[in-house]
């Protein structure tokens, strides 16, 4: 026992303290908040639904983050610009159109899919192209050098798309089949949620399988263990990650369909907070893992819509909505701080984190 | 291996096509319509042709080149290939645009882009022309890497020079009518752009110049080389007093609106400064530099404001010294959560950091103390010797000052224990552990000294607008910042200058830039890490490092990432 205590410093002390700090905090406002009558418990429910449709958005972002991560080792600073391109160009040369036809009312299942594909295949040329140009010729330079063309790319592509389309909000029509909602389990579910839930779901589960059952999952997996084992064995180390990003690319096109389909909107700089909570998803659920970026997706997304008027409103915060983005950012630095490896993510060796 | 005359066709039609592609892209985003209302030479050529014929010369040079090694006698053939293939995705733009209205996709594929395109003239024959166009730059472009070295570096510098100061004719006209009255101006410029025959006069004396610097340059350099120590210190000091007189004159030769733009350039060259601190000498990847940049304009606001907000109401000078005090504290206090975080990690928290303060600025819980949204107003401008410094060419000075503290602070900083320290830090922190180095001190200190600059920046910035507001913290400023001192070079004082000179300075000049300064920004960013890593003014240690790593490409040495 005493051994333990000679461990600890001072910093850890602070950092303890600070922590203990928040998460008092937190249950004070809980409690607070629980007896505050303005929610009862439908109230909260419908909270929640909104968080898992959230967070499911947040968790396929966040599949970019995670992939790419672990077989480079790279934060993938402009995946959030990947799910910008995606949502803006679907919007701009497919949904627009089609509602403009008419086509959009008659077949939105056919116009929901043609908006998916060119949705996806967008991010995915995107991803591929910035990484042949911004990321591949570094692959051995410092570890600065290829965040810090992260950056460049992320603000490249933004106002990239903002020359393309230009600056102002563009409005994704309505899909009549998704107006209203549905009774399930005694709860009052949009459509659009439903939908975004239920897609969520089906990609998660084929991802999986990709990724653990074809050969190139599993060249995805020999490439994250080791790259230069998984040359030795005949894989083209090369090609594996291009597709890694591919793949990352396109759950960040679904993500850009789902997103548009729900908020009825983009913008060019749309893609950059969804991109940064998809990263604090990812680190919270453990970054390197699948399972683990849908797990921290939903929890973010979950504390995103219950928190403000939960524990923030019980701490007499005014307007505390305006201070949702301040609890995600905080989850951040306290998984990095107190649990860096995520909820189910294992230990990172030194070098890695 | 020598590869035939079909494969290397197919190498050049691709490079044809991407240089197509990069002026394709560089129309349908509005770059190309927006620069071609500057004109570098009345009547002839403006920014907008530059920007959009650029790419075929530069791939019809590439093209050459890649030639050139293995057929000696097909560059020019090749060359004029590239410039032909460049034309293609234009024309096809044209076509489509004449035939379909891509407007409502595409907001910025005008018929203004259309003209641009095709020199106003009617489509078909437009085209025609612009295919001759690119592939007459092109052949020129293979031409001029036939050349032999002595002609085609004066030749080259003629005409970038030419353009360049073509590009800034608006700011040199308007500070030559200033001192030699409107009849002089007129003569040499046209309009907002050069005259054609200044143009060629020029020309010719920037070549003549090149020519004469290449042979005679080494000896001019000889006779100003120091021959003894004294004579060194000598020359260092002449030097020293010529720049304090250039600097302290320079308002009065800028005139209101370049000093106002100085003055903007001076801020960022300061935060640069401290960033520079933490990135460049202790390598700890800071996102959320902005957050001390915050702390100090609100600190002065709060202090000096005369407004409802106010508490004290006390002058600038007193106000400053508190300014720099609260940024450090809450640099050392922000500091302490990352103190176990590397790289990217740290990154993305102190990215975190820096939205938080600015969500917490704009939110309404603050509201009551600094204004939320609509932010603080009636600052406090600082008051000496009983004058106002009210006058962007007054103001210059406290800015001025500010920059030469800290530039002192940080080169005496650079050669100091700690100084060592951080760049030990920089390189590899456990073994910088290993040698004694108490990290969290280290850590802190560079984390606190480069909020203060910061901090210090915040305050000027405060007092210079008279109004602050939340949106001027954004995390634009931050990226502004980074890039800044990774394009002058990291770790390196006259970097941070150069850095904030090109992003920071040509921008306010250049205003139809503003749009795409960002889009600038990120493609600067990503070729300066491909092609000059070490950034254009390289501190001697920084360039050493990453030469070291270039040799270790070596694939059977383990390399660090794991």
């Amino acid at each position: 026992m005493r051994r333990r205590f000679q461990n600890v410093n001072f910093i850890d002390i602070v950092l303890w303290a600070m922590g203990l700090g928040i998460l008092f905090l937190f249950i004070w406002g809980t409690i607070k908040g629980l007896q505050n009558p303005k929610y009862g418990p439908s109230d909260y429910a419908n909270f929640v639904v909104l968080g898992i449709a959230q967070g499911s958005m947040y968790a396929l972002i966040a599949i970019g983050y995670t992939l790419v991560y672990g077989v480079l080792f790279m934060i993938n600073f402009a995946h959030g610009e990947f799910f910008m391109v995606g949502a803006m160009t679907s919007t701009v040369f497919i949904a627009i159109p089609l509602n403009e036809t008419g086509f959009f009312d008659r077949q939105p299942l056919i116009s929901l899919l043609l908006i998916m594909i060119v949705a996806m295949s967008t991010s995915m040329s995107i991803a591929v192209l910035t990484e042949r140009i911004a990321y591949k010729p570094l692959r051995k330079a410092p570890r600065l050098v290829p965040l810090i063309t992260a950056i460049g790319a992320s603000f490249f592509w933004q106002y990239f798309f903002r020359g393309l389309f230009g600056s102002q909000v563009i409005s994704f029509p309505e899909f009549a089949a998704l107006k209203g909602s549905l009774s399930l389990f005694g709860l009052e579910i949009l459509k659009s949620r439903l939908l975004v839930i239920i897609v969520t779901i089906v990609m998660l589960i084929g991802l999986q399988l990709f990724i653990m059952r074809t050969k190139t999952g599993k060249a995805i997996r020999a490439v994250a263990e080791d790259k230069d084992v998984a040359a030795l064995m005949g894989i083209d180390v090369d090609r594996t990650i291009t597709i890694t990003f591919a793949t990352g690319a396109a759950m960040a096109g679904v993500a850009a369909v789902l997103y548009t389909v729900v908020f009825r909107q983009v913008h060019y700089f749309m893609g950059f907070f969804p991109g940064l909570k998809a990263f604090t998803a990812a680190v919270l659920g453990g970054i390197g893992s699948i399972p683990g970026a849908a797990i921290g997706g939903l929890l973010l997304g979950i504390f995103e819509s219950v928190g403000p008027s939960l524990f923030l409103e019980g701490l007499h915060i005014p307007a505390a909505h305006q201070l949702k983005d301040v609890i995600a950012f905080t989850m951040l630095v306290l998984v990095l701080i107190f649990r860096p490896q995520g909820i189910v993510g294992e230990r990172l060796s030194e070098k890695k984190a | 291996m020598t590869k035939t005359t079909s494969q290397m066709l197919k190498e050049v039609i691709k490079l044809g096509l991407i240089a197509g592609l990069i002026s394709l892209s560089l129309s349908v985003i509005g770059m190309v319509e927006l620069f071609s209302k500057r004109e570098l030479i009345a009547g002839i050529i403006s920014l907008g042709q530059v920007f959009l014929f650029a790419p075929p010369i530069a791939l019809g040079f590439m093209a050459a080149q890649k030639v050139a090694k293995e057929k000696k006698n097909l560059p020019l053939i090749f060359g004029a290939i590239t410039g032909f293939f460049a034309a293609i995705p234009l024309i096809i733009l044209i076509i489509l645009e004449s035939n379909f209205d891509l407007r409502q996709f595409l907001p910025n594929v005008s018929p203004a882009l259309v003209d641009i395109l095709t020199f106003s003239l009617d489509p078909i024959i437009g085209s025609l022309v612009l295919l001759v166009v690119t592939t007459v730059l092109g052949l020129a472009a293979a031409g001029m890497y036939l050349l032999p070295k002595h002609i085609q570096k004066p030749l080259a510098n003629g005409i970038i020079y030419t353009l360049v100061i073509g590009l800034f004719s608006e700011n040199l006209s308007e500070r030559l009518r200033s001192f030699f009255g409107v009849g002089f101006v007129k003569i040499l410029f046209d309009g907002k752009a050069l005259n054609v025959v200044t143009a060629i006069i020029l020309f010719i004396l920037i070549v003549v110049l090149t020519v004469w610097w290449t042979r005679q340059g080494e000896s001019v350099k000889a006779r100003f080389t120091p021959k003894s120590a004294q004579e060194q210190k000598r020359n260092r000091r002449i030097t020293l007093g010529a720049g304090v007189v250039f600097l302290l004159f320079l308002p009065l030769l800028l005139g209101t609106y370049l000093s106002e733009v100085t003055n903007n350039v001076l801020i960022y060259v300061l935060m640069g400064f401290g960033l520079n601190i933490v990135v460049g000498f202790a390598g700890l990847l800071d996102l959320g530099y902005v957050a001390f940049f915050a702390f100090g304009a609100y600190t002065m606001a709060i202090l000096t404001s005369t407004s409802d907000l106010g508490v004290a109401g006390i002058s600038f000078w007193l106000a400053l010294p508190i300014c720099v005090l609260v940024a450090v504290t809450a640099g050392v206090i922000l500091g302490v959560p990352v103190l176990r975080m590397r790289g990217d990690y740290l990154a993305i928290v102190t990215l975190g950091f820096g939205e938080i303060i600015r969500i917490l600025a704009l939110s309404d819980l603050l509201k009551p103390y600094i204004g939320g949204a609509q932010g603080i107003l009636q600052i406090n401008k600082p008051i000496i010797f009983g004058i106002d410094l009210i006058k962007p060419d007054q103001f210059y000075y406290v800015v001025l000052t500010g920059v030469l503290i800290a530039a002192f602070v940080s080169w005496r900083l650079s050669e100091s224990r700690l100084g060592r320290q951080w760049m030990a830090l920089r390189e590899d922190e456990d073994v910088a552990e290993a040698m004694g180095i108490n990290l969290v001190a280290t850590k802190l200190l560079a984390f606190g000294i480069g909020a203060g600059f910061s901090g210090l920046s915040g305050a000027i910035f405060a007092s210079k607008l008279t109004s602050i507001f939340p949106h001027s913290f954004n995390l634009l400023v931050s990226i502004n910042v980074l890039c800044l001192i990774i394009v002058g070079g990291m770790g390196s004082l006259p970097g941070v200058v150069v850095g904030a000179l090109i992003l920071v300075g040509l921008p306010e000049l250049l205003r139809e830039f503003a749009e795409y300064r960002m889009l600038m920004y990120g493609a600067l960013l990503i070729v300066m890490m491909l092609s000059k890593p070490e950034g254009f003014w390289p501190s001697p240690v920084r360039k050493r490092e990453l030469l070291a790593f270039k040799e270790q490409n070596d694939p059977t040495v383990v390399q660090e990432e794991g």
